[in-house]
């Protein structure tokens, strides 16, 4: 299914704008994800188009030429899988999924047999008569998108649906979900705040950032061309340079950086990965601290700039602290970027 | 010796306070079974004293039952959905409300039948019929139904459960039904207990609105006392406890349900 936004915007009654103006295509079949920070209204955009808020006037919510802006939750046909999960503590596993079957009047054989293909999918047979309170953190969260599933939604809506599970267990079932989404083969939109989830999972992502969204591309579009430093930050965790600008170089306490181009009135920014050192480069910088990652050390370097500046350096060993060490980073690999507003 | 004193001591303060609240409990008890309470046990045991009070007062007992019954029934009609509206509108207004709700609590019984009376003491077949007592019943239990409910609903995530529901097709009435009651089960089983036993042990409120021909379990108490021989009021007592104890240990059993869901 295709999903059109157009205009979508939410003004919350004390005035605040939670949403501006926002335009989405997401083509059938294809998994968004709508990435940012706590507050920027990736929340709100999902929970429209869920309809489970209103839209300020002028909006218009489109499911494959369907207009369901002014349709209830219950008649828009969507999948929704919570943060909190919201499975019903009064049903077991099978009666939570079949739930929404139940809804749609369908006859009980029916139901049966579309419920334990669902729990088969996400593995859930061995659990489908307990009770979901008596559920792991793991297997509710496969509860909630099987009960999701089950009745063939048009789109499935994923509002920040690993976050409640600790970190190992959310590695894991990051990948098991990206795998099932594929599986079911649904367009589905996806909240997270967090970067690495959004990569996995999706094909596209758009980065919000108050109220708006910053910039939308597939995972790596974004990690190389970020349109703004907001989301060179966000995605990849660029570090942003301080130092004059000249043209196409920049001065920083610790040399001079040549860049791809010139950027006058601009803002640069690195990533730590694209920080090497070598004896020929042209800044230099002195080691505060190396921690050690397995497969590579992070160093936090002084001298470089006012602040302290990280970089990730592969190999077998790495210098101490207080040593100096020279410093390279390719020009293509600095992202010269328009400054930002203050936020 | 300082141990045996912070040992038995206690114990026996709590013995005397036992002793104290269940003698009177007890001798009114034996009252109600005596042939003649002034010569004491020596005079023997009977069961003549209660059929009596069967034979005088199951009226009585049959109209508390019902007005009990039907004080329940309308306290689940209005309380329910009261205090489900009051949960999923959390703010200022609502609380204003739930303290109205609350307000028969804090006005004796004797006050509120006297503004019954007021306002509708004059409408003739309103004021003789069973329906006037049942009306002040639900005044003064339903502030039990609806705190019950709410403190329940108020402890789940109400709001994300009936999003997922309605996500899932479900519309308003469907949700209320599948969702919200089952899951304020214990609480609607403790309201209801609470309502049932004190809609039977309402005293205050009932003697003011009571007529001759419509008399309560503890209104007929009172009229046995003040009428009939002590053995006849004792056993009336006996009859009473039959009643409300085992409401009573129900009604702890529940509360205690309904605390485990709300941690």
């Amino acid at each position: 299914m295709t999903l059109t936004l157009t205009n979508i915007a939410k003004t919350f009654p004390g005035g605040t704008k939670a949403l501006l103006p926002t335009d989405l295509e997401i083509a059938k079949g294809e998994i968004l994800s709508l990435l940012g920070p706590s507050g920027c209204g990736k929340s709100t955009l999902l929970r429209i188009i869920a309809g489970l808020e209103t839209p300020d006037p002028g909006a218009s919510i489109v499911f494959d030429g369907d207009d369901v802006t002014h349709q209830s939750v219950e008649s828009r046909k969507i999948g929704m899988v919570f943060q909190s999960y919201a499975l019903f503590p009064n049903m077991s596993v099978r009666s939570n999924i079949g739930y929404g079957l139940k809804m749609q009047k369908l006859p009980k054989a029916e139901i049966a047999a579309r419920v334990d293909e669902v729990i088969g999918l996400c593995q859930l047979a061995p659990y489908a008569d307990r009770a979901v309170t008596a559920l792991s953190g793991g297997q509710k969260q496969r509860v909630a998108l099987a009960r999701a599933m089950a009745p063939r939604p048009r789109v499935l809506l994923l509002d920040e649906p690993l976050s409640a599970l600790d970190a190992a267990l959310r590695n894991h079932l990051r990948d098991e979900l990206a795998l099932l989404l594929r599986q079911f083969g649904i367009t589905a939109i996806f909240v997270t705040h967090d970067q690495d989830e959004a990569m996995a999972i999706a094909d596209r992502v758009a980065v919000m950032s108050q109220g708006q969204v910053a910039q939308i591309g597939t995972p790596e579009a974004l990690y190389r061309n970020p349109a703004t430093g907001f989301v060179a930050r966000f995605v990849g965790d660029a570090m942003p340079l301080e130092g004059r600008i000249e043209r196409a170089h920049m001065h920083l306490p610790g040399g001079v950086l040549t860049l791809p181009q010139a950027g006058d009135g601009q803002q640069v920014l690195v990533r730590a990965e694209d920080i090497s050192i070598d004896p020929q480069g042209p800044i230099t910088g002195r080691v505060e601290t190396v921690t050690f990652l397995g497969t590579h050390y992070r160093i936090a370097l002084s001298g470089v700039m006012a602040g302290p500046l990280f970089m990730l350096h592969a190999g077998l060993s790495a210098p101490k602290p207080g040593d100096e060490v020279r410093l390279s980073i390719p020009p293509e690999a600095l992202l010269v970027l328009p400054m930002e507003m203050a936020a | 010796m300082m141990r045996l004193i912070t040992r038995h001591v206690p114990l026996a303060v709590t013995l005397l306070a036992c002793a104290f609240l269940l003698i009177p409990i007890i001798q009114s008890i034996l009252a109600g079974l005596t042939v003649n309470y002034f010569r004491g046990l020596s005079s023997g045991l009977t069961l003549k004293w209660i059929v009596q009070v069967w034979e005088l007062y199951s009226d009585s007992i049959f109209l508390s039952i019902w007005l009990a019954l039907t004080c329940l029934a309308a306290t689940l009609v209005i309380g329910v959905p009261a205090a489900y509206v009051l949960a999923r509108n959390p703010g200022r207004i609502t609380r204003v409300l739930e303290e109205f709700i609350s307000l028969p609590l804090a006005i004796p019984g004797l006050a509120l039948a006297l503004a019954l009376l007021q306002l509708y003491g004059t409408v003739q077949g309103f004021r003789t019929s069973w329906t006037f007592i049942l009306v002040g019943h639900v005044l003064y239990t339903l502030p039990f139904m609806v705190r019950s409910v709410l403190s329940v609903l108020a402890a789940i995530d109400l709001r994300t459960l009936e999003e997922g529901a309605a996500s899932l097709g479900a519309g308003p009435a469907r949700r209320f039904v599948d969702v919200v009651v089952p899951n304020a089960m214990p609480g609607i089983l403790a309201g209801a207990l609470t309502v049932v036993t004190l809609s039977i042990g309402e005293f205050n409120l009932t003697w003011m609105l009571h007529t001759p021909y419509l008399k309560t379990l503890p209104v007929g108490l009172a009229d046995s006392y003040a009428s009939m021989r002590l053995e006849v009021a004792s056993a009336y007592t006996l009859v009473f406890f039959v009643m409300i104890v085992p409401l009573l240990m129900a009604m702890q059993w529940a509360s205690a349900r309904a605390q485990r869901i709300m941690q």
